[in-house]
């Protein structure tokens, strides 16, 4: 079995006394879809910072190819390849769309994402790119955040939450667009509540629950019961 | 006549003023930064500015070739060194240290240069007028005030159309995504002081040639410089050119009517427009 692209290893995450992660086991090999599912609180947004280096790790916890990314800041994870769209898009507010997608590219990673790229994937982009980020719908600025992650040519990208606060039909097609923009051997993880969306892109499926893997399967044969069982804990 | 020259005169001032306060607005557009030691970084340009011209003989604006680059250099090594460990959640921190810093600087001048009042020799620059329709006008005055210019559009022109620019917004928006977009933020902030020590080194060597200065007249200068950047409206660079200049007005207009009153006409205005308008004339309004 080849070396896999993320290796989380007994990670533990705390809020100053808090602790919101304990002793997380994933994996993510090379060109796998894998979906982070759990309630509100489960730790998936945290289990994000951490692989990021938003939250600074214990020595070993995460490594990135073979590498110990545990202790480096999110800038340093940034270059060597894993991108993020963010929760709630979190856009730049005082950067036009163009600047936002440029952003992205800062880290100066080589491959097939760039501008005209980005705007072949989401054309409307192009029509509003002098424009405020913050001017646009909240499905063009998914696309905007998505496509800003994308612009850094990562090996590994993850998306937190991207249907949160988008209207049905504007998830669909975000997620209709997803096969595109995850392939050529690049690695994904999707963290949703919305866990059919998550399961119908996704090759394997780990659950959170209360900071805790719950669950780990496969996609395709995992049963509804084990799911709602992981996900609300209850028999 | 005499009162259009007041107002032509306070006009050019008020470009020293937006020198004083551009940096200043600068470091607290990108990273929430009151930086209190701001007046005696200023001066600390003007004694580096004494200290090369006695040393080698340079004009003061030759000397700027030196002193811009090592306020930089200076600008750098204290946001990485100090100033960066003091940025939070908490806005206190940086408002403490960097009031330690200005009483350090105050003294630490104090004790080099001693307290006699100094000056630059820029030799005729310093006289020279012409005279515009009527009105005679300082060569110094004049310079300051495109200079002033140059470097207000400079910085606007750097903060909307280069990836620096880019990057400086970035992370004066949100600093979490911008790490993730690759940007170190302490590096960032390094880059931010640097560019605006650079501008308070031009500040203080065109104050050194038109007045002169102890190493006690920091926190006049400061006071000048905030002032300016809240009746421009905050995080607006030409607002701030707008806010010396009615800042100088109202000081050459006080002056007029009372030479006692120059500096207190200027606080009136000042206090007027923060009645009037909160946030300033033209506060920044693509939030």
């Amino acid at each position: 079995m080849p070396e896999p692209t993320l290796k989380i290893h007994g990670l533990n995450a705390h809020y100053g006394d808090f602790q919101a992660l304990y002793g997380v086991d994933m994996q993510v090999s090379q060109g796998e879809v894998l979906a982070i599912i759990g309630a509100n609180g489960a730790g998936k947004t945290t289990l994000m910072r951490s692989i990021t280096g938003l939250l600074s790790n214990g020595r070993g916890q995460v490594e990135y190819r073979g590498e110990d990314i545990s202790g480096l800041r999110a800038d340093q994870v940034a270059t060597r390849g894993l991108a993020m769209v963010p929760e709630g898009r979190q856009l730049f507010p005082s950067l036009s769309v163009r600047e936002n997608l440029m952003i992205g590219a800062q880290v100066g990673r080589k491959g097939p994402w760039n501008l005209k790229a980005v705007y072949d994937l989401f054309p409307i982009l192009e029509q509003r790119k002098d424009q405020a980020s913050t001017s646009l719908s909240g499905g063009q600025q998914q696309m905007v955040a998505i496509g800003r992650a994308l612009m850094a040519n990562p090996d590994l990208i993850l998306f937190d939450e991207i249907s949160l606060g988008l209207a049905p039909i504007i998830i669909k097609d975000i997620y209709d667009a997803l096969p595109g923009i995850i392939g050529e051997g690049m690695s994904a993880i999707i963290v949703e509540q919305d866990i059919s969306k998550a399961l119908s892109v996704s090759s394997r499926v780990y659950c959170l629950q209360e900071g805790r893997v719950s669950l780990e399967g496969d996609a395709n044969t995992v049963s509804r019961d084990d799911i709602s069982r992981a996900y609300f804990g209850i028999e | 006549m005499d009162w259009l020259n007041a107002i032509v005169q306070g006009t050019l001032l008020g470009g020293l003023y937006a020198l004083f306060a551009a940096g200043l607005s600068l470091i607290f557009g990108v990273m929430r930064l009151v930086n209190i030691a701001h007046g005696d970084l200023i001066v600390l340009g003007a004694y580096l500015g004494l200290t090369v011209t006695t040393a080698t003989g340079l004009h003061p604006l030759l000397a700027l070739f030196l002193i811009v680059p090592a306020m930089g250099l200076i600008g750098y090594a204290l946001q990485r060194g100090m100033l960066n460990q003091t940025l939070g959640s908490d806005l206190l921190p940086p408002l403490l240290v960097t009031f330690g810093l200005s009483v350090i600087l105050q003294n630490g001048l104090l004790e080099l240069y001693t307290a006699d009042p100094q000056k630059l020799d820029a030799g005729s620059l310093e006289t020279a007028s012409v005279t515009v329709g009527g009105l005679s006008l300082g060569v110094l005055p004049v310079l300051t005030f495109f200079v002033a210019l140059a470097v207000i559009g400079g910085l606007q022109w750097m903060f909307y159309k280069t990836p620096l620019g880019r990057a400086f917004r970035a992370v004066s928006d949100n600093q979490d995504i911008a790490q993730l977009m690759g940007l170190n933020r302490r590096h960032i902030f390094g880059l931010a002081m640097a560019l605006a020590l650079g501008v308070t080194a031009i500040a203080g060597i065109l104050l050194g040639i038109r007045t002169s200065f102890d190493p006690s007249i920091g926190g006049g200068r400061l006071i000048f410089g905030f002032e300016a950047v809240i009746i421009g409206g905050l995080g607006n660079l030409w607002g701030t050119l707008v806010g010396g200049i009615i800042l100088g007005i109202a000081q050459t207009i006080g002056a007029k009517i009372d030479p006692g009153w120059q500096l207190l006409a200027g606080h009136i205005a000042f206090l007027v427009i923060l009645a009037v308008r909160p946030n300033g004339l033209f506060p920044r309004t693509t939030e």
